[in-house]
């Protein structure tokens, strides 16, 4: 009986959400391959066969899988998935969410989504209705695919002894869908999803200009930063910044909840956060019944002050 | 170019859902409903491609019981030309909604499926790609854009980090995001002209599919509650908790 992790990464960088997803596997059996699908990423090869409790990286290099499209991994992903397979497991980022319900439907099985907890090797927690709801569910299924929600698992550490590599060979390049173009936001703030502290700014801040009020607040907390849907629909923030149902999850030390009333597809991406603050000039937002630490106040009077408070701290 | 858009009842996205006295099924009685917001979201960039002349029909399927003629006839009345109803009493799991879609698809021959990429009760975030998975066509999903060419689509993709694009041969997949469109209010002729439209029906007991359940929900449980909020009255207050007595700062 074994595990097959689908490694995500860039060719270059194994991402963070793959230490999660690992844990995750642990809990469900020892024999866990990952398998490193790119274009030239011995680097990546490398880094995961330091990943505590892998037993080996499968390696697959072949220019088509470059770009991580899902029409090209799933062939690759099939062909790995021998009699042994019993569960194949991604993150549940927009990568895993991709690739995993193609993998799902080609081997006749369900796929789960977005798993919190895993209370044996059938049965798994996840959540429903915008995290409004935990579900229970068994599975009947043969292979068990699956996304790791990864803020709900502890990264896995890293080992100086590293598992084997195999290489694995290329399945034929399918070709029908090309990758044109990627407009990555670049941000020297640490990454939304594994920050241990998070600073999201609604609607509320009202401008893209008002946003940098948030950003030099970040830059004192080492935050990354968040935003409600209103505010990246507002064009304040990029697309990648949303936290919520829709959009990331997160789950740091601290979040801060700034000019965001607290709809419930908001909630849902930030409620098991650590410690939560809200400030907000409604008495009555319903973020105040989310948050531990809640200041109503006007936004554009408490930013400016917490900021100074912070620097007297610092000093 | 023909275009089929897969659409879903489920609860208002304003409503709070509760679970029932069982424990194994949400009380949605008497809870509004409509169509998923994604769905919305699908039917509005079909219709918008028919409006630019890059679509010639729209097709509305859903998979589910009598009750969700009401969102075919959303559909209609937001614009598209026919409507199919996969009738079943079963709750459904995406694998077997795909596996029926799919059989509206072989018919139909469309050269673009747009779906929603999520729906908002069951957070699944899979049919769209298992429906592409099974046709063995090209997918793009959760899409903020999507141009369509003689021959291929165009799709701007929100991913985790930025915005992605691809070229996809078609036919394709594409499944929706919220920055796609905001789909159209339905004005009231256009609703009495949907009230009279057919919706052709198959039963999706007939299909032939095998639809029993490969997830059993054992349980369904409220996620337990934080602790409450302590207000304080001023900035130093908070830096002063945030610090001293959380311990996440400084
Ligand atoms: C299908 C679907 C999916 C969705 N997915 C997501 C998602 O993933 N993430 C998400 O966030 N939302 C999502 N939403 C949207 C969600 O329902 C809310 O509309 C959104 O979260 C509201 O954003 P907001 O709190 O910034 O704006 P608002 O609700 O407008 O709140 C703004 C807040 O700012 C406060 N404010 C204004 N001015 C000031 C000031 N000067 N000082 C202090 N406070 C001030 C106001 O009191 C108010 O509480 C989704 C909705 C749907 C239908
Ligand atoms: N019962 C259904 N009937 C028709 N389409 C559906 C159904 N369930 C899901 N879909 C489509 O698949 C999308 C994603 O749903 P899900 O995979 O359940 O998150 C929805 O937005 C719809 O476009």
């Amino acid at each position: 009986m074994s595990i097959l992790i689908i490694a995500e990464h860039d060719n270059h960088t194994l991402s963070p959400s793959v230490l999660p997803t690992v844990t995750a596997a642990r809990q469900l059996g020892q024999d866990i391959s990952l398998l490193v699908a790119g274009y030239h990423c011995e680097a990546v090869a490398e880094a995961s066969a330091r990943i505590e409790g892998v037993s080996r990286v499968l390696v697959a290099d072949a220019a088509h899988y470059q770009d991580g499209l899902a029409e090209e991994l799933t062939p690759l992903v099939i062909q790995q998935v021998n009699e042994t397979v019993r569960f194949v497991l991604a993150p549940s980022s927009t990568f895993g969410k991709n690739l995993m319900p193609r993998v799902a439907a080609l081997l006749d099985v369900a796929q789960i989504s977005d798993i919190v907890r895993i209370q044996s090797a059938d049965t798994f927690v996840r959540p429903l209705y915008a995290g409004n709801v935990l579900a229970t569910v068994q599975s009947h299924d043969p292979i068990k695919v699956m996304t790791i929600r990864t803020t709900a698992f502890e990264p896995a550490k890293l080992v100086t002894t590293a598992a084997e590599q195999i290489p694995v060979s290329a399945t034929p390049m399918i070709g029908r869908s090309i990758l044109l173009d990627r407009d990555r936001s670049k941000s020297d703030r640490p990454e939304l999803t594994t920050a241990r502290v998070v600073v999201s700014g609604g609607r509320g801040l009202g401008s893209a200009e008002n946003f940098r009020l948030l950003e030099v607040l970040a830059d004192k907390l080492g935050a990354a930063i968040g935003a409600s849907r209103a505010a990246v629909d507002a064009g304040f923030i990029s697309n990648d910044h949303q936290v919520g149902q829709t959009g990331k999850v997160v789950a740091p030390e601290l979040y801060i909840a700034i000019g965001i009333s607290g709809a419930i597809q908001h909630l849902a991406g930030m409620k098991d956060s650590k410690v939560i603050v809200a400030i907000n000039k409604d008495p009555d937002a319903p973020i105040f019944e989310m948050a531990d630490y809640g200041l109503v106040a006007d936004l554009f009077q408490a930013l400016p002050e917490l900021t100074k408070a912070l620097d007297t701290l610092n000093s | 170019m023909k275009i089929v858009v897969p659409v879903k009842r489920t609860v208002d996205p304003n409503v709070k859902v509760r679970i029932s006295q069982d424990g194994h099924s949400m009380d949605t009685r008497s809870l509004k409903m409509g169509m998923n917001p994604f769905c919305e979201i699908a039917v509005e960039e079909a219709i918008r491609l028919k409006e630019a002349g890059k679509a010639s029909a729209v097709i509305v399927v859903t998979v589910g019981a009598a009750a969700c003629e009401d969102i075919l006839r959303h559909g209609l009345g937001m614009g598209a030309d026919r409507a199919i109803l996969i009738e079943t009493e079963l709750s459904l799991q995406p694998l077997a909604i795909a596996k029926l879609l799919k059989v509206v698809v072989d018919k139909e021959q469309p050269d673009l499926i747009i779906s929603g990429k999520q729906s908002i009760d069951e957070d699944n975030n899979q049919t769209g790609q298992m429906l592409a998975a099974l046709l063995g066509w090209p997918q793009g999903t959760f899409a903020s854009k999507v141009e369509l060419e003689p021959n291929r689509a165009m799709i701007t993709r929100e991913v985790d980090d930025g915005l992605e694009r691809l070229a996809l041969t078609l036919p394709a997949v594409v499944t929706t995001d919220l920055r796609l469109n905001q789909p159209r209010y339905l004005k009231l002729p256009n609703i009495m002209k949907a009230k009279k439209m057919p919706i052709e029906r198959l039963l999706a007991s007939e299909s032939g599919i095998d639809l029993r359940s490969r997830l059993i929900v054992q349980q369904l449980a409220e996620p337990t509650k934080r602790s409450g909020c302590m207000k304080v009255q001023s900035v130093a207050e908070l830096v002063n908790a945030l610090h001293n007595v959380a311990r996440v700062i400084g």
